[in-house]
């Protein structure tokens, strides 16, 4: 496994990880929350990153982010960005690339502002900790910042505290402090979780508006197979800490080849659907990063496994040029056993 | 079976049978108080703002809303967790509303509760086992001697082995922890559980595992279901009807499909445009209705229909009277009462939605 897939080489290679590893020891043995993970994101492209809690979906972007050091785990692998390995930059250097060029949104807006400053402040010392821009300046920025996202009279909002900002609100400031500093990258970790769908809708078409404005590539982490769908141009699926499908898409949901990937496809329930089958929930339950099954991490619960399955780690293989899963299927079954099973019911 | 086989309204909107639940006028507001001695009532939350609703024996009513739209303190206040402020409440055509604690005894065997955190709502000090055995405890039901194999029992039924009995909550994935939930508010076989987002917290593939054992049961032990929850995909999927709050109030009750493919309220067709759905090609026909800002304080909630302020509807309606860019002053002045739409649907509101779906039949 060492590419994500060729991709055409006429679009800019912003991020590129290969071979990605974090351990993290712990009292009761090395959690390996990312085990050998290869992908690449273009300039400009929306990619969603899916997967369950314990996936591996937020550790690869915190490390990507240099917010998991070397001091907490075991790190293999390069992170290149703009062909540059952020695993070997010293510290100084790493915090020109966090903030500035890569900004992160996380799930819980609340927790991600500091209560005592007001929300003016805070994104004037995210602007004045990467630039040699001025008080009043900078305060003017974060003024516009906050217009820009769609926060109503923001030059008196800017003076008010978190609290006295709505869930929905408080989601537009950090998205309007991620975009300060005018980033090639945003990364939205569970952006819209705790929001209501309507307030998730919102969100959602801000984070489409201002990616065309500032023309950056963002990655939308998630678990709602629902929100990729509509936002993403490439989508890559995780599992136990790895990659276990990537493609475009249409690539994901009308020929998906993973039975992880189809599995998650016949188990949430939809809206569109007039009848009203039972749901085909994935037998048992995701593995321990601790004690990760031999060969395939997914053969335990897999309704496809074979014996190869259980002792052979299947790597990531390309199908066509943007599609690649990590099964030991062949491509004809995989093929079929979508069409008549899983589009079956969908 | 579709969805609306099982409606248990007739084509004349009548119940066909005694509603095993009926909530009439019901209302609950909470004071905000200033001082801390001498404590003066400064205004009050409206939460709940009076509501009429039916539970019929073996159906499942899906109730959804925003973020405090009123859904869990409604809950509550059919398990008599808050007192009414206003309103009676009925079980099996009997008025419980002002039944002492004593009283209520009896009838919570009837009326149980599935809570949405698996990690917040088990006593992390006890054993599944006596956590599913306080019920038989604390109601006789069981003789002490037979507490034990009553528990495992339930345990089996709700896919947990029986073995774990003496094992405590924090050995549990979330998904066994609620159905250590089920299987506690099962232990009496009541006759209505209450479902207070009971996936929410879940991932996708242990999401759909609870649903089917909550369907599984449910024709095992006819058992009448209020099921709460914000993800509406869900909410469709499992309920035979569908109630929208809003701000304290029922805005909209329908079948799922009806509801689905033919919303009449505008704030359950903004409400369905807004989830999301997993297919690329369906999502990029769909009709998106963004609403603007967000719900208003129910400390003071707009006059007239709730909605007035963020609806797109009533704008458009006063467009074409000659308002220009506000919402039509019918809105603002009279409150729309809930009127019958096609069999089974009832919506409050003065111009309600014409015939549409939100996306159409692909």
């Amino acid at each position: 496994m060492t590419d994500g897939g060729p991709r055409p080489s006429s679009v800019e290679r912003l991020l590129e990880v290969r071979n990605l590893k974090v351990h993290f020891p712990t009292p009761d043995g090395v959690v390996k929350a990312v085990n050998d993970v290869s992908f690449v994101i273009d300039a400009g492209e929306t990619l969603g990153v899916v997967g369950e809690s314990g996936s591996g979906k937020s550790v690869t972007f915190l490390t990507v982010m240099g917010l998991v050091t070397s001091k907490q785990a075991r790190i293999e692998g390069e992170i290149l960005f703009r062909g540059q390995d952020l695993l070997r930059l010293p510290a100084e250097e790493l915090r020109h690339f966090r903030g500035k060029r890569m900004g992160m949104v996380f799930q819980d807006a609340m927790t991600s502002l500091h209560p005592f400053y007001t929300v003016g402040e805070q994104i004037v010392e995210a602007i004045r900790a990467h630039e040699r821009a001025g008080k009043k300046e900078a305060w003017d920025r974060a003024v516009d910042m906050l217009d820009l996202v769609g926060i109503p009279r923001p030059a008196e909002r800017a003076r008010q505290y978190p609290h006295e900002y709505s869930g929905g609100m408080r989601q537009r400031v950090m998205i309007a402090m991620a975009l300060a500093l005018n980033p090639d990258l945003l990364i939205a970790d569970e952006p819209t979780t705790a929001l209501d769908v309507t307030v998730q809708a919102q969100i959602l078409e801000l984070i489409d508006r201002l990616k065309q404005e500032f023309r950056m590539a963002v990655v939308l982490i998630t678990h709602d197979l629902g929100v990729v769908a509509e936002h993403c141009d490439h989508i890559q699926v995780m599992y136990a800490g790895t990659i276990v499908e990537s493609g475009r898409t249409r690539d994901i949901y009308y020929d998906a080849h993973h039975p992880y990937t189809w599995g998650l496809l016949q188990s949430i329930p939809r809206l569109d659907s007039d009848e009203d089958e039972p749901l085909q929930p994935i037998k048992g339950l995701p593995p321990s990063l601790i004690f990760v099954p031999s060969g395939c991490p997914f053969h335990p619960r897999c309704p496809h496994v074979m014996d190869v399955c259980r002792e052979v780690v299947p790597p990531l293989l390309p199908s066509d040029g943007h599609h690649s899963s990590a099964c030991h299927l062949s491509l004809a079954e995989k093929e079929r056993i979508f069409r008549e099973q899983v589009l079956e019911r969908a | 079976m579709t969805l609306l086989d099982r409606t248990p309204a007739t084509a004349d909107g009548r119940p066909p049978r005694t509603p095993l639940l009926r909530i009439e006028g019901v209302k609950k507001h909470f004071p905000i108080t200033r001082g801390v001695i001498f404590q003066k009532k400064i205004g009050q939350v409206h939460a709940v703002d009076g509501i009429d609703l039916d539970v019929y024996p073996g159906e499942t009513l899906g109730l959804v809303g925003e973020t405090g739209c009123g859904k869990s303190t409604l809950a509550r206040l059919i398990l008599k967790v808050y007192d009414v402020t206003e309103g009676r409440l009925f079980f099996d055509g009997d008025d419980y509303t002002n039944f002492s604690r004593r009283k209520m005894r009896p009838l919570r065997r009837q009326i149980q509760m599935v809570f949405q955190d698996p990690y917040a709502s088990l006593n992390p000090r006890k054993t599944v086992g006596s956590i599913i055995a306080d019920p038989f405890r604390i109601h006789g039901s069981v003789p002490k001697g037979k507490i034990k194999a009553n528990v495992q029992e339930l345990m089996e039924l709700v896919g947990l082995n029986p073995e774990h009995y003496n094992r405590y909550p924090h050995e549990f994935s979330g998904g066994q922890r609620q159905r250590i939930g089920v299987a506690r508010a099962l232990a009496l076989r009541p006759r209505l559980i209450v479902c207070d987002e009971p996936v929410s917290a879940l991932d996708v593939s242990i999401q759909a595992q609870i649903i089917n054992l909550l369907e599984r049961l449910q024709s095992d032990f006819g058992l009448t279901y209020i099921f709460i929850a914000h993800d509406l995909s869900v909410v469709k999927h499992v309920s035979d009807r569908v109630a929208v709050m809003y701000l304290g109030k029922v805005v909209e009750i329908a079948g799922g499909s009806t509801l689905y493919r033919d919303p009449k309220h505008p704030y359950t067709g903004a409400l369905l445009s807004a989830v999301p759905i997993p297919d690329p090609d369906l999502s990029a026909h769909k009709k998106r209705i963004v609403l603007e800002g967000d719900v208003p304080s129910p400390i003071d909630p707009p006059s007239g229909c709730r909605f007035h302020p963020r609806c797109p509807r009533s704008r458009e309606v006063a467009a074409e009277a000659g308002y220009s860019d506000q919402p039509h002053p019918q809105c603002r002045e009279e409150e729309p009462a809930l009127a019958p739409h096609h069999p089974g649907q009832v919506a409050a509101c003065h111009f309600p939605l014409a015939d549409r779906a939100v996306i159409e039949a692909s």
